[in-house]
C-alpha cells in the first residue's frame, strides 16, 4: 500500500510538473498574470509530492517491505539501520528520484524566496526547472520505477552493494546531486534570461549565490567520494582519474569558471553571454555526469545499473536540454546589449583568463574521457586513458590558473597596473623561490615538475595573505584600524581569501603525498616487523571476527617509533555472504600530518600474509583543504549582498531602468 | 586601445591557449594511451616488448601458482582459444579468482610474458570486465548470459 501511494504520489509530481512547465511559459509570454502565478504554488506542490514518494520509498527499506523489488534487490534485514536509509539512493532507481526531489527542492526554494524577483523571469525560471523535472519523473516512471513490486516477496534482500556500506559513501551521492542539481538554477535562469533576453546586475546576483550553493556542495561531494576511495578501495590513492570522478569535476571546473564570470556580470554589466554560456555548460556536464554514471556505458566502480533503454533515454534528454539550450543560446545571445569596457590588464581580464584556462582544463578532461567511449563505439579498438594522460595536460593548464589567481584580486577594474602590483608581490615572490629550492633539493635529482608545483602552490597562499593584509592596510596603519577594517570586510572578501589559499592547501599537500609517499608491500608472518618511514610496524597475527551481515579477518598491527608506542592498526578483509563478495578495510592512523595505513591482502596458505603498507604525508591536508574550500563559500553566501532572497534593492533598480523587450 | 582590439587580445588568447591545449592533448595521446588485447590479438599481432599495454580474459584454472617470494604470483590469462602468462609483484584484489575475469595492465617482456604492473579483477558477481566479455565473444567462446 505503502509503495502504491509512493508510485501514484511521483505520478502526480509529473503532472503538476507538466503544468508547471506549461501555464506559467505562456503566462509570461502574453504577460497573462493569473497563469503566471501558477508557477509557485505548483512548484511547492511538486515538492510535496515528490517528498511523499521518497519518504514512501524511505520506509519500505527501513521496515524491509522485500515485496518491493527495488528493496529486495538492494536491501537485506540484518543491515544497520543507516544503510538500510542510504540504500535508498544506493542503487540506480532510488538515485534517480532523489535527484529528482533534489531538483524539486531547489525549485521550491525559487518559489519561496523569490517574492521580490520580476514575476516574469520567476514564472520563466520556474517552468523551465519543471521541464527538467518532468524529464527526471518520466525517466524515472517510464525506465526506472523504485515502486514496482515482486510477487511471491522473496524472504530476505539480496542486499546492498558491500562497497557502498561505509558511512563516506552513505553520505556521498546526495551532496553530489546537490551540487549537480544546483547547476540547474543557473541553467533556469540563463534560458529564462535569453527568453527575455536580458541580463543585468541584478539577474547576476541571483544567479552567483545559488551557483555558490552548488558548487560548495559538489565540493562537499567530490572530497567525500575521493575520501571514501582513499580508506576503502584499499590502494591508498585517493584520486584515479576514473571516468566516474571525472564526471563530478567538470561540472566543478565549468561551475568554478561560471562563479567567477558572474562577478563580471553582477559587478560590470559584462561577460554577459559568456556567462550565460558557462551556465549551460556547467549543468550540461552535470547532466553528462548523469549519464554516464547511470546509463551503464562505463564500467567501472561505480556504475552498477546496465540498461541500454536508460542509455538511450537518457541521451535523448541531453541531447534535447543541451541541443535545445545552446540553439536557443545561438539565437537570442546576440541580441543581448554588450556590456562595460575594460582592458586586457584588469580584474576582468583576470577572470576572463581564469574563465580561460578552467574552460582548457575541463576540455582536456572531457576529451580523455570520452574518448574511449568514442573509440570503442565506433569500433576502432579500446583503450584507456589513464593519470599519465590527465597529468600531463590537466596539471600544465591548471598550473598557469594557480599563478594567476594569487595576481588577480590585486588588480583593479577596468585597468590595472601589473608592475606595481607584482611589486606589492616581492615578499611572495620571495617565499615561492625558497619553496621551490628548498623542495627541488629534497626531491634529489628527480623531475623539477613538484618543486614548480610546491613554489606554485606557496605563491598562491602567500598571494591570498598579502592580499588579505593588504585590505586590512595589516602593518600599514595602527593595528586597531586594521582590527576594524578586518570588521568590516565584506565576508565575500574573506570567502575568497579563505578558498584560494584553501586551493594552494590542496594542491600542495595533493603535491606532497605522491612525490614523498613510502609504499611498502611485503609477505609476513605473525611476530614480524617491518621498517616504513621510520615507523616499526610489529605484524601480530590474523584473527576472524563476525560483523552484522559480514565476517572478517582482522589483522593487528603494533607501530612504534623509536621503542614509543603509536598506535595500534586493524586491518581486515570482509566476506558478505549474501552478495559474496570481499572488501578490504584499510585502518589508517593519522598524525595530521601524515596517515599511516595499512592493508592486508591474501595468506599464502602457511601462516603468512601478504600485506601493504604506507606512510601518505599530507593526505589529512587534501581533505581539510578541501573543507577549507567548502567553508570559503559558506562564508560568502553569508555575505549580505549575496544572501538568497536579498537583492531587494537590486530589484528596485532593474525594475527602473527594465524597459519591457518583445520577444 | 579601441574596443576590436582589446576583443583581439582575448581572442588571441584564447586561441593560443587552445592551441596549447591541443598540443598537450596530443603528446599526452601519443604516450599515454593504453591499448586493449585479447590473448588471440597478442598471438596475431606483433606488439613490441616493452610497449605499455592491458591484455584481458579470464584466469586460467589451476595456472595461478605463488612463487617463493610469497608476494609473486604467476598465472596465465585465457580467452579459451589462447593464453598468455602474467606474472605479478604484490597484492591481488579481493574478487581476484581461477576461471573469473581479470584485466592486467603492464608490458611483455624479452621471453614474452606479460609482466602485469596493475591487475584488476570483477567487482562482483554479475560483472565482467566489458572488454574481456567481447573478447570472448570474439573467440566465439562466451558461454555467459548475454545481457545486450
Amino acid at each position: 500500500m505503502i509503495a502504491e501511494i509512493g508510485h501514484y504520489a511521483l505520478i502526480l509530481a509529473l503532472l503538476v510538473a507538466l503544468v508547471q512547465g506549461t501555464l506559467p511559459l505562456i503566462g509570461a509570454q502574453t504577460g497573462n498574470a493569473a497563469w503566471m502565478a501558477v508557477a509557485r504554488p505548483a512548484s511547492v506542490g511538486q515538492m510535496l509530492f515528490i517528498g511523499i514518494s521518497f519518504g514512501c520509498l524511505t520506509y519500505a527499506y527501513v521496515v524491509s517491505d522485500f515485496s518491493v523489488m527495488n528493496v529486495a534487490q538492494n536491501s537485506h534485514s540484518a543491515k544497520p539501520l543507516m544503510y538500510k536509509i542510504s540504500g535508498v539512493w544506493g542503487n540506480h532507481e532510488g538515485s534517480i528520484l532523489l535527484w529528482a526531489m533534489i531538483l524539486a527542492l531547489f525549485g521550491m526554494a525559487v518559489a519561496l524566496f523569490g517574492g521580490n524577483l520580476p514575476p516574469t523571469l520567476r514564472a520563466r525560471v520556474l517552468a523551465i526547472q519543471a521541464w527538467i523535472a518532468v524529464g527526471f519523473l518520466a525517466f524515472a516512471l517510464f525506465t526506472s520505477n523504485p515502486f514496482l513490486r515482486l510477487d511471491p516477496a522473496p524472504f530476505e534482500g539480496s542486499d546492498l552493494n558491500p562497497l557502498l556500506q561505509d558511512p563516506g559513501l552513505a553520505f556521498h551521492p546526495p551532496f553530489l546531486y546537490l551540487g549537480y542539481v544546483g547547476f540547474s538554477m543557473a541553467f533556469s535562469f540563463a534560458v529564462a534570461a535569453l527568453i527575455e533576453g536580458r541580463v543585468d546586475a541584478a539577474w547576476a546576483r541571483w544567479v552567483r549565490p545559488w551557483t555558490l550553493v552548488a558548487w560548495s556542495f559538489l565540493t562537499l561531494g567530490i572530497a567525500m567520494g575521493s575520501w571514501w576511495a582513499y580508506y576503502e578501495l584499499g590502494w591508498g590513492g585517493f584520486w584515479f582519474w576514473d571516468p566516474v570522478e571525472n564526471a563530478s569535476f567538470m561540472p566543478w571546473l565549468a561551475g568554478t569558471a561560471l562563479l567567477h564570470s558572474a562577478i563580471v556580470t553582477e559587478k560590470r554589466d559584462a561577460l554577459k553571454s559568456w556567462t550565460i554560456l558557462l551556465a549551460i555548460i556547467a549543468f550540461s556536464l552535470s547532466l553528462l555526469g548523469t549519464f554516464l554514471v547511470r546509463s551503464g556505458v562505463l564500467t567501472s566502480v561505480h556504475a552498477f545499473a546496465t540498461d541500454p533503454t536508460r542509455g538511450v533515454f537518457i541521451l535523448a534528454f541531453l541531447v534535447i536540454v543541451i541541443g535545445g539550450s545552446l540553439t536557443l543560446y545561438a539565437i537570442r545571445a546576440p541580441k543581448l546589449k554588450a556590456g562595460g569596457l575594460f582592458a586586457p590588464i584588469s580584474r576582468e581580464g583576470g577572470l576572463v583568463l581564469n574563465n580561460l584556462l578552467l574552460t582548457a582544463a575541463c576540455s582536456t578532461v572531457l576529451l580523455g574521457t570520452m574518448y574511449p567511449l568514442a573509440l570503442d563505439a565506433l569500433d576502432l579498438g579500446k583503450v584507456s586513458v589513464g593519470p599519465p594522460y590527465f597529468n600531463g595536460t590537466f596539471g600544465p593548464l591548471i598550473m598557469p590558473l594557480l599563478v594567476a589567481a594569487a595576481i588577480g584580486p590585486f588588480l583593479t577594474w577596468k585597468r590595472a597596473d601589473l608592475p606595481g602590483v607584482l611589486g606589492r608581490l616581492k615578499l611572495a615572490f620571495a617565499v615561492t623561490a625558497v619553496v621551490f629550492v628548498g623542495s627541488w633539493m629534497a626531491t634529489t635529482g628527480g623531475s623539477p615538475l613538484p618543486a614548480i608545483g610546491l613554489g606554485i602552490a606557496a605563491w598562491l597562499f602567500t598571494g591570498a595573505m598579502i592580499e588579505f593584509a593588504g585590505r586590512i592596510k595589516l602593518f600599514r596603519a595602527p593595528l586597531s584600524v586594521s582590527f576594524n577594517r578586518a570588521r568590516h570586510l565584506p565576508r565575500s572578501a574573506y570567502g575568497m581569501t579563505i578558498a584560494h589559499a584553501a586551493i594552494a592547501i590542496v594542491v600542495a599537500s595533493i603535491i606532497v603525498s605522491q612525490v614523498w609517499r613510502t609504499e611498502h608491500i611485503a609477505l609476513m608472518h605473525p611476530g614480524e616487523q617491518v621498517e616504513v618511514a621510520g615507523y616499526t610496524f610489529t605484524f601480530k597475527g590474523v584473527r576472524d571476527l563476525a560483523g552484522p551481515n559480514y565476517s572478517a579477518q582482522r589483522a593487528e598491527f603494533v607501530v612504534t617509533r623509536d621503542g614509543e608506542p603509536i598506535t595500534r592498526l586493524f586491518p581486515e578483509k570482509r566476506t558478505y555472504p549474501s552478495q559474496d563478495m570481499t572488501t578490504t578495510e584499510a585502518a589508517i592512523h593519522t598524525t595530521w600530518l601524515a596517515d599511516l595505513y595499512a592493508v592486508i591482502g591474501d595468506p599464502d596458505g602457511e601462516g603468512g600474509w601478504s600485506v601493504r603498507i604506507y606512510h601518505n604525508p599530507l593526505v589529512p591536508w587534501i581533505w581539510l583543504g578541501a573543507i577549507m574550500i567548502v567553508v570559503g563559500g559558506a562564508v560568502s553566501l553569508t555575505d549580505r549582498r549575496l544572501r538568497v532572497g536579498a537583492p531587494r534593492r537590486a530589484r528596485a533598480a532593474a525594475g527602473a531602468d527594465a524597459k519591457p523587450q518583445t520577444a | 586601445m579601441k574596443r576590436k582590439h582589446r576583443r583581439l587580445v582575448f581572442v588571441v588568447t584564447g586561441l593560443v591557449l587552445l592551441g596549447a591545449a591541443a598540443g598537450l592533448v596530443l603528446v599526452a595521446f601519443e604516450d599515454s594511451l593504453v591499448f586493449f588485447y585479447s590473448p588471440t590479438d597478442l598471438i596475431e599481432k606483433d606488439i613490441p616488448e616493452g610497449r605499455r599495454f592491458r591484455v584481458g580474459g579470464l584466469v586460467e584454472e589451476g595456472s595461478v601458482i605463488r612463487l617463493a617470494d610469497g608476494l609473486t604470483v604467476s598465472f596465465r590469462v585465457t580467452d579459451l582459444s589462447e593464453t598468455v602468462p602474467v606474472i605479478y609483484k604484490g597484492v591481488l584484489p579481493d574478487l581476484f579468482r581461477e576461471g573469473q575475469g581479470v584485466i592486467a595492465e603492464g608490458h611483455l617482456d624479452a621471453s614474452g610474458v606479460f609482466t602485469a604492473e596493475t591487475v584488476l579483477a570483477k567487482h562482483d558477481e554479475n560483472y565482467m570486465p566489458p572488454e574481456v566479455a567481447d573478447a570472448l565473444r570474439a573467440s566465439g567462446k562466451w558461454k555467459g548470459a548475454d545481457a545486450e
